[in-house]
C-alpha cells in the first residue's frame, strides 16, 4: 500500500461518518425552520376552516350585532369577507398599474447604465426607497392624496402607498435579471441594424421575462398583506367599493377590524388564511412562470 | 513618422484596386488618447475573404467592429481617419443604415433565445417592424437557410427555438440571420472559436462558398483558417496594421519579420 498519498481506514471511516453527520444536522436545521410556516398553517385551518364557506367570498363583513346574536346561539358568524376581497384586488391592481411601468423603465434605465452619477443616484435612492416603513408611505399617501387629491380617504391613495412599496422590488429584479443577459444578444440585435429601444424592447425584455415577471408577482404578493399605510389611506369600508376615490377595504384591513371587535374576533382565522392563501398562490405562480419562460442561451 | 508610413504601404501592405470598402488611416480609442488601432489603411477586395490576424489585443477586433461601428457601444470611443463602403462615408450615415448593409457574426453563436429558427432568420425584418407576406418570409427563410446548409437539417423543426440546435448549427443559424437582409459586407469576429473541428470545418467550406455572392472579413486566431480560407490576409500587431497581403503570399514569404516571427509561432 501506498503509504504516502494514501488514508487509513480508519480516517476514512471518520471522514464518511462526519459527512452524514454534516448532513443530518443540516436536514434537521432546515426541517426546524420551516416548522413555523407549517404551525402558522395549521392553526389558521385549525380555527378558521368553519367560516370559510361560498357565503365567506361573496358576503360582505357581518356587522357586531349580527355577530353578536351568531354567538348568543352558537351558529357560525354569518357574512364573509368579499369587500376585503374586492378591495385588496382594487387596490393592489391599482398599485401594479402604477408600479410596474414605472419600476420596468427604471430597471431598464440602471441595467443599460451602470456606471454615471445619476445611475448611482437613482440605484442608491431605490436602496433607501427599500427600507422606508410602510406605516411613513402611508402618511405620504395621506399627505400627498387623501388630503389634496380625493379629499378623503380613497383606495387610490393605498394604492399609490403600495406602489411606491413595490418599486424597489421590481426595479431590482428588472435591473438584475436584464444583468443577465449576455451581452452578445444585444450586440447580435445591434448588428442587424435594429434601434437601440428597438433592441431592448423586443429583445432584452421578452428574454428576461421570466425573471421580471417572477419579480413582478413577488412584489405583488409582498404588498398583499400590507395593513399599516392603508390605515391611514384606504381606511376600510363595510360595503363592496369598486371606485378609487372612495375609502375602500382589504384583507388585512378587515383582520385588524375583526381583532378589534370582540364580537367579531372569531373571523381573523378565516380571513388571514385567505389571505395567506392568495399569497401563497401568488409565489406558486411566480415560481411557474420562473420554471415556464425560463429562456436557454 | 509619415515618411514611414508611405514606406509601409508601398511594400507591406498591398493596394487593392476599386475595393468595395476603403479604410483609410483609422485609428480608433476607447477613451483618452491610448488607441486601440492606429493609422490603419486598407482596402477590401470585393467577394473576396480578407483574414485579420494578430495576437490577443492587437486590435483585430476593434478593426472590424469600427467597419460597423458597433465599437461605438462604448460611450467613450472616437476615431480618426474614415472609412467608405463604395462611395459612402460610413461615419455620415445612421449606424442602423449602415448595419443594414453590413452583416456581422460574432465569436460565440447567439442566436435569440425567445425566438423559433423562422423567426432567428427573419430577425432583421421583424425587430425592424418591416411587415412582410407570408411567401416572402417563408422565400427569406428558405433561401437563407439554404445558403448556410441548414435548409435540410432544420425544415421540419423550423418553430422550434434556435438554442435547441448544436453550437456549429446555431453558429450557421447566425450566419443565416445576417443574410437574410442581403448585406454587401459580412464581418465575422472569431466564428469558429466555440466550435468543434467538425464544425468549424462546415463553417469554413459555407465561407468560401458564400464568397461568390458577399465579401467576407473574417477575423481570426487560427492561422490555419486564415491559410485556410482567405484570399487576403492581414496581420496587426500592437494596434498597427504590419502586412497586408495576397494570403499564400504573406505565409511563404512574409515580409516584415514580425510578421514571420508570428506565422512560425515565435509569439502570439
Amino acid at each position: 500500500m501506498n503509504t504516502t498519498n494514501s488514508i487509513s481506514n480508519q480516517k476514512l471511516k471518520w471522514r464518511v461518518f462526519n459527512d452524514k453527520l454534516f448532513s443530518i444536522v443540516m436536514m434537521t436545521l432546515a426541517f426546524i425552520s420551516a416548522v413555523p410556516l407549517l404551525s402558522i398553517l395549521y392553526q389558521l385551518i385549525k380555527k378558521g376552516y368553519k367560516q370559510i364557506r361560498l357565503n365567506f367570498f361573496i358576503e360582505v363583513a357581518p356587522d357586531t350585532m349580527e355577530a353578536m346574536m351568531a354567538k348568543v346561539n352558537h351558529e357560525i358568524i354569518p357574512g364573509g369577507i368579499a369587500n376585503g376581497i374586492v378591495g385588496t384586488l382594487v387596490i393592489v391592481g391599482m398599485a401594479s398599474l402604477i408600479a410596474i411601468p414605472l419600476g420596468l423603465i427604471t430597471g431598464i434605465y440602471l441595467s443599460e447604465t451602470s456606471k454615471g452619477k445619476m445611475a448611482n443616484i437613482v440605484r442608491f435612492v431605490v436602496d433607501m426607497l427599500q427600507g422606508i416603513p410602510s406605516i411613513v408611505l402611508g402618511v405620504i399617501a395621506y399627505i400627498w392624496i387623501v388630503k389634496p387629491v380625493t379629499s378623503g380617504f380613497s383606495a387610490l391613495a393605498g394604492s399609490v402607498a403600495l406602489s411606491i412599496m413595490m418599486l424597489p422590488s421590481i426595479i431590482r429584479s428588472t435591473e438584475e435579471t436584464l444583468k443577465m443577459i449576455p451581452p452578445t444578444l444585444k450586440e447580435a440585435a445591434l448588428s442587424l441594424g435594429v434601434p437601440y429601444y428597438k433592441t431592448v424592447l423586443k429583445v432584452l425584455l421578452p428574454t428576461g421575462m421570466s425573471g421580471i415577471s417572477t419579480g413582478i408577482i413577488l412584489g405583488i404578493s409582498r404588498i398583499a398583506g400590507e395593513t399599516a399605510p392603508l390605515m391611514l389611506t384606504a381606511l376600510g369600508s363595510s360595503a363592496i367599493n369598486l371606485d378609487i376615490t372612495q375609502p375602500s377595504s382589504a384583507i388585512p384591513l378587515l383582520v385588524w377590524e375583526f381583532y378589534n371587535d370582540p364580537n367579531l374576533i372569531d373571523l381573523i382565522w378565516g380571513a388571514s388564511l385567505i389571505l395567506l392563501l392568495i399569497i401563497f398562490l401568488l409565489n406558486i405562480v411566480a415560481k411557474a412562470i420562473s420554471k415556464k419562460w425560463k429562456v436557454q442561451y | 513618422m509619415e515618411s514611414t508610413v508611405l514606406n509601409k504601404t508601398d511594400d507591406r501592405i498591398i493596394q487593392i484596386e476599386s475595393p468595395v470598402l476603403n479604410i483609410d488611416k483609422l485609428s480608433v480609442s476607447y477613451g483618452g488618447d491610448k488607441y486601440s488601432i492606429k493609422d490603419v489603411s486598407a482596402g477590401i477586395q470585393k467577394n473576396k475573404i480578407t483574414a485579420i490576424m494578430g495576437p490577443s489585443g492587437c486590435g483585430k477586433s476593434t478593426l472590424l467592429r469600427a467597419i460597423n461601428r458597433m465599437h461605438e457601444l462604448y460611450p467613450e470611443t472616437h476615431h480618426k481617419g474614415g472609412i467608405t463602403l463604395g462611395d459612402e462615408d460610413i461615419y455620415k450615415i445612421n449606424p442602423i443604415e449602415l448595419r443594414r448593409k453590413i452583416g456581422m457574426v460574432f465569436q460565440r453563436p447567439n442566436p435569440f433565445p425567445t425566438m423559433s429558427i423562422y423567426d432567428n432568420v427573419i430577425a432583421a425584418y421583424k425587430l425592424n417592424g418591416i411587415k412582410l407576406k407570408r411567401s416572402e418570409k417563408d422565400e427569406i427563410v428558405e433561401r437563407s437557410l439554404r445558403e448556410v446548409g441548414l435548409w435540410d437539417e432544420t425544415k421540419d423543426a423550423l418553430h422550434k427555438k434556435g438554442t435547441f440546435l448544436s453550437g456549429g448549427q446555431q453558429q450557421r443559424l447566425c450566419i443565416a440571420r445576417a443574410l437574410a437582409y442581403t448585406p454587401e459586407v459580412i464581418l465575422l469576429d472569431e466564428p469558429t472559436s466555440a466550435l468543434d473541428p467538425i464544425a468549424t470545418a462546415k463553417i469554413e467550406d459555407l465561407l468560401v462558398k458564400l464568397k461568390k455572392n458577399y465579401t467576407i472579413i473574417l477575423v481570426t486566431h487560427n492561422m490555419g483558417q486564415a491559410a485556410r480560407i482567405s484570399d487576403h490576409s492581414m496581420f496587426m500587431y500592437l494596434g498597427e496594421l504590419v502586412e497586408y497581403g495576397k494570403t499564400k503570399k504573406m505565409f511563404t514569404t512574409p515580409k516584415d519579420e514580425r510578421t514571420e516571427a508570428y506565422l512560425t509561432g515565435k509569439f502570439g
